[in-house]
């Protein structure tokens, strides 16, 4: 049940449509989908064994932009939809676009069951913290305290943090990047189809129309070295315009340090495990955010466990093996039957 | 030993109640699979509280079962010619469905003081003149004679007790002439692995039954007719199987993979729990997180090719709705079997109605036409099951298949099919590599689009609840593309009316009153009809099963009456549905919504009574 490779090498004009981009300018749908268009060639799956699945917001007209066969389907339920394809034809690989407000608030219950099944999908979450395309009411990712259409007095709700979500149902990769960091994008998505079970990605992106700058306290040019931690499987947790900021375990807690300062040296660095089961630092990891700390990317967490599919195609072969039962005529005969003479 | 008088009966029903936990349910499947071994015709209903376990003694844990076995068996039947009743509660709501002159049996020793006063009654029943005089009243110590009779195998009084059902059962096989071996053969399959429970519970069967052999407690025997049905090869079915059953036949005959998406749900969890097990029949089954998960992952399923279904009853339907609507707008085939209970909200949910039709044509935003039909039977669930999959593949259109509570949950003998014999399936394929593919270019004749399946070379595309242009599929918000795909959609629905039979009637086709029913009161209205026919009134009978689009020869049909009354499980959905339809017609209606099927008496008494309207 391993999904086929094409023959012939792919190109970035494999996966173009013919659909005109109905995105804002400047919209960091954009960047998200050129690098989607620069993956996919990579990955190396015919092109007809891609599927695309969306619920309903700005990012969920992603489908229609990318040449693969697609399903804008309707609010939140693209995580149950991409199940039904999945379970029904695992040979496909299938991906689901979704934003802040369909993933975790309409879709909140699918979003986390699809994480706790493991189902072998790959979930782009667009997290603008923004409702764009009913014109920017508050949604479950918006700021407390922010003024909205729905929010004139400011967000009282305390927002979700997805990567919280995601850990918390036992997700088995959970990956942060940024809009308008395409190559760093493009090395997550990447890990995200390489990892067999539900690869999540959290891409801060930003609403230039309602929410404009709302991650540049992390994203911004100038503090970005400063405020974003980049995480590599084995190597120290370190950043910093200067490289000399590291982050160390105390107690229970994480906390900042200065290397060179009151005897650090790098090696009290935490060194970063992507792999392993215990949510605990993966989860405090996911947690961390400006002004204590600096936001974590990269892939936090890739912890290796049998997926949906894995498990569901063990049941049906070897319930399959043994059957008495092989076809309805057997079933319809089965058990207790008469003939009346 | 007294020598027994044998009457000969017809049919006859016969009702186990008891308190939830007493075994009522196995007890009568016990006797309805030996009675349907022995050559009866039959028909099972349960009757059983929302509650698993209510109160001890109360009467909202009285769990029943019914059965009818005879001749010729069209339903579970109305009134009972014997009650078993294993507690006071259990006689207390009970006997207003036995029979006069009917066989009651009781468990005397149950009828103590708190038990009495717990079911409602002032004084004891037993000593009731009014009840010994009307019944065939038996006071039988079923709860000592069964510890007696297991006393050398369990020396716990609760072990015992667990048996008490059998020693009724044994009172019941005797008086209808019944054998053991069925039973017997049951019970050493289900507690292999416990041959003492094995052993209490045959000796406790035949000590019931020898207890009416040897005393005179009754002296009669009563023998049912054999049933007249086709020398065939048949099982007992209940309607929520024989409904997995025919998704699976459909799915082998279409040569499609099987998936059902489903959440549990009273009363239609059963279907879910029957596929589950087919595994080695490739059906693909997955229990969602909620009924809206159910169906969306149905939906995707569809999308991916395979023959995709969801399951649920009145509540899931309305969560559902939305879904279908996508369903309908994707032009992608889904089959939705709605097991009907009492609503609105979560109603009656042991219950049988059939209030959701109303939900089933109309409950979608936005023009949202989808085929539907329903099953009158529990085992024809098996052929509407087939049939509702058949029309959604080839018609590549949602299909929802109403059945009901009393349909799903009873049971009927099922004439085994052959699968050559069903008719065969033909998915519209789109073909690999078609230069000329377009996701919403149709055939002609019956509108339908072709399916191609992500995988499918050349046939890339994209579909969404958005509307899209005519042909191309791209998406589109054109005024006159709108009123054209809508005009598509509805029509194509409406041209399945050319590929389904005409509607039957039975009895003259000129009668003054046509009786008309649609899904599962086919039992109750045919025997009512056919009861007043033999009484030489001019009715004549017709049961609808198609319902969106109806046949095409329905108009004709009703013209060619004078009176028409329309008779259904709620307060007149299907009758204003042929009033839309039907404009010019009057029609008589005739409603109840107490959660339980129509009975004989007062379908004739209405009948009746239109007749002798001027």
């Amino acid at each position: 049940m391993s999904i086929e490779h094409s023959t012939v090498e792919l190109t970035r004009a494999d996966f173009v449509s013919d659909q005109m981009v109905k995105w804002c300018p400047g919209c960091g749908d954009h960047s998200i989908l050129a690098s989607i268009l620069g993956v996919f060639p990579k990955i190396g799956y015919k092109k007809e064994n891609f599927c695309m699945v969306s619920g309903i917001g700005c990012s969920s007209r992603f489908p229609y932009y990318v040449n693969t066969y697609g399903f804008h389907s309707i609010h939140g339920r693209a995580a149950a939809i991409a199940t039904g394809i999945k379970i029904s034809n695992p040979s496909l690989s299938v991906w689901i676009n979704s934003g802040d407000g369909d993933a975790t608030a309409i879709g909140g219950n699918h979003f986390i069951h699809l994480i706790r099944r493991n189902m072998d999908v790959n979930y782009i979450l667009f997290n603008n913290q923004i409702y764009g395309l009913t014109k920017g009411q508050y949604s479950p990712t918006t700021k407390q305290g922010q003024i909205t259409k729905t929010s004139p007095f400011g967000v009282i709700d305390y927002p979700f943090n997805p990567g919280e979500l995601v850990i918390g149902a036992r997700g088995s990769f959970f990956a942060r990047a940024v809009d308008n960091q395409p190559k760093t994008l493009v090395e997550v998505c990447e890990k995200m189809a390489a990892h067999d079970g539900t690869s999540v990605v959290e891409v801060l992106q930003n609403c230039v129309i309602f929410n404009n700058g709302t991650h540049a306290e992390v994203t911004d040019k100038e503090v970005r070295e400063d405020r974003q931690l980049w995480l590599k499987h084995g190597e120290p947790m370190i950043f910093g315009k200067n490289k000399d900021k590291g982050i160390v375990l105390r107690g229970t807690s994480l906390e900042v340090v200065t290397i060179g300062e009151n005897g650090i040296t790098e090696k009290d660095i935490l060194i970063h495990d992507e792999t392993t089961e215990n949510t605990g630092i993966h989860m405090m990891l996911a947690q961390m955010r400006p002004p204590h700390f600096p936001m974590a990317f990269g892939v936090i967490r890739a912890y290796k466990q049998p997926t949906y599919k894995q498990l569901f195609e063990q049941q049906m072969e070897d319930a399959q093996k043994d059957a008495k039962i092989r076809c309805v005529d057997d079933l319809l005969n089965s058990g207790d039957t008469w003939i009346v003479k | 030993m007294t020598k027994k008088e044998i009457i000969k009966k017809d049919n006859v029903v016969v009702k186990f109640v008891g308190d939830s936990g007493d075994g009522m349910q196995l007890t009568g499947t016990l006797f309805s699979d030996t009675s349907a071994l022995d050559g009866n015709d039959i028909a099972t209903f349960p009757d059983y509280p929302a509650e698993i376990r209510a109160p001890h003694n109360t009467i909202a844990g009285v769990s029943g079962f019914q059965v009818h076995i005879g001749k010729c068996i069209y339903s579970s039947g109305d009134e009972a010619d014997a009650l078993v009743a294993m507690n006071p509660a259990s006689l207390k709501s009970n006997l207003k469905w036995v029979k006069t002159g009917g066989i009651i049996i009781v468990d005397a020793d149950t009828f103590t003081d708190e038990a009495i006063e717990k079911a409602g009654y002032s004084s004891n029943p037993l000593e009731d003149e009014n009840i010994a005089s009307r019944y065939n009243l038996i006071k039988a110590p079923v709860t000592s004679m069964t510890t007696e009779a297991v006393k050398d195998i369990f020396t716990d009084r609760k072990s015992a007790e667990k048996c008490r059902n059998m020693f009724a059962l044994g009172m019941i096989f005797f008086i209808f002439g019944k054998t053991l071996e069925h039973t017997d053969s049951y019970l050493e399959k289900k507690f292999k692995k416990n041959p003492a429970v094995v052993e209490a519970n045959k000796a406790v069967i035949r000590a019931g039954y020898n207890f009416c052999e040897n005393t005179d407690v009754l002296e009669v025997q009563i023998q049912v007719e054999q049933a007249e049905i086709p020398k065939e090869k048949y099982r007992n079915i209940t309607g929520n199987i024989a409904t997995a059953w025919g998704l699976l036949a459909a799915a082998e005959k279409a040569g499609l993979k099987l998936f059902l998406g489903s959440y549990p749900i009273t009363p239609a969890t059963d279907i879910l729990v029957e596929l589950a097990k087919h595994k080695s029949l490739g059906a693909r089954v997955f229990q969602a997180e909620d009924e809206i998960a159910g169906i969306c992952s149905a939906i995707g399923a569809a999308f991916a090719g395979s023959l995709a279904c969801t399951s649920t009853s009145g509540p899931g339907l309305s969560l559902k709705s939305e879904a279908i609507g996508l369903a309908v707008m994707t032009e992608l085939p889904l089959v939705i079997v709605d097991v009907q209970r009492g609503g609105p909200s979560t109603g009656l949910p042991t219950k049988t109605e059939q209030s959701d039709l109303s939900q089933a044509l109309f409950g979608r935003n936005g023009e949202a036409p989808c085929i539907v039909i329903a099953a009158s039977s529990s085992a024809n669930c098996f052929n509407w099951a087939f049939e509702a999959a058949r029309l959604a593949v080839e018609h590549m259109t949602p299909c929802i298949l109403l059945t009901d509570g009393y349909l799903g949950n009873g049971s009927q003998l099922f004439r085994i099919p052959k699968m050559a014999d069903l008719p065969a399936i033909h998915p519209p394929f789109a073909t690999e590599n078609d230069p000329d593919y377009m996701p919403y270019k149709r055939d002609p004749e019956t509108l339908v689009r072709q399916w191609a399946i992500p995988g499918m070379e050349g046939l890339r595309h994209r579909i969404g609840g958005l509307e899209k242009s005519d042909g191309k599929g791209n998406v589109s918000t054109d005024n006159e593309n709108h009123q054209l795909m809508t005009n598509y959609r509805k029509e194509k629905v409406e041209r399945i009316a050319n590929r389904i039979p005409d509607q039957k009637v039975i009895g003259d086709e000129n009668a003054e009153l046509l009786v008309i029913g649609w899904g599962g009161t086919q039992g109750a209205l045919k025997l009512a009809v056919q009861e007043m026919q033999l009484e030489g009134k001019s009715v004549a009978f017709t049961q609808f099963n198609y319902i969106m689009p109806l046949p095409k020869n329905t108009g004709d049909i009703l013209r060619r009456h004078k009176k028409l009354v329309v008779c259904e499980l709620n307060m007149g959905q299907f009758v204003n549905y042929l009033r839309m339809n039907f404009e010019q017609l009057h029609f008589h209606q005739y409603n109840k919504v107490q959660g339980l099927p129509f009975v004989v008496s007062e379908l004739k008494e209405k009948f009746n009574q239109i007749l002798e309207e001027k």
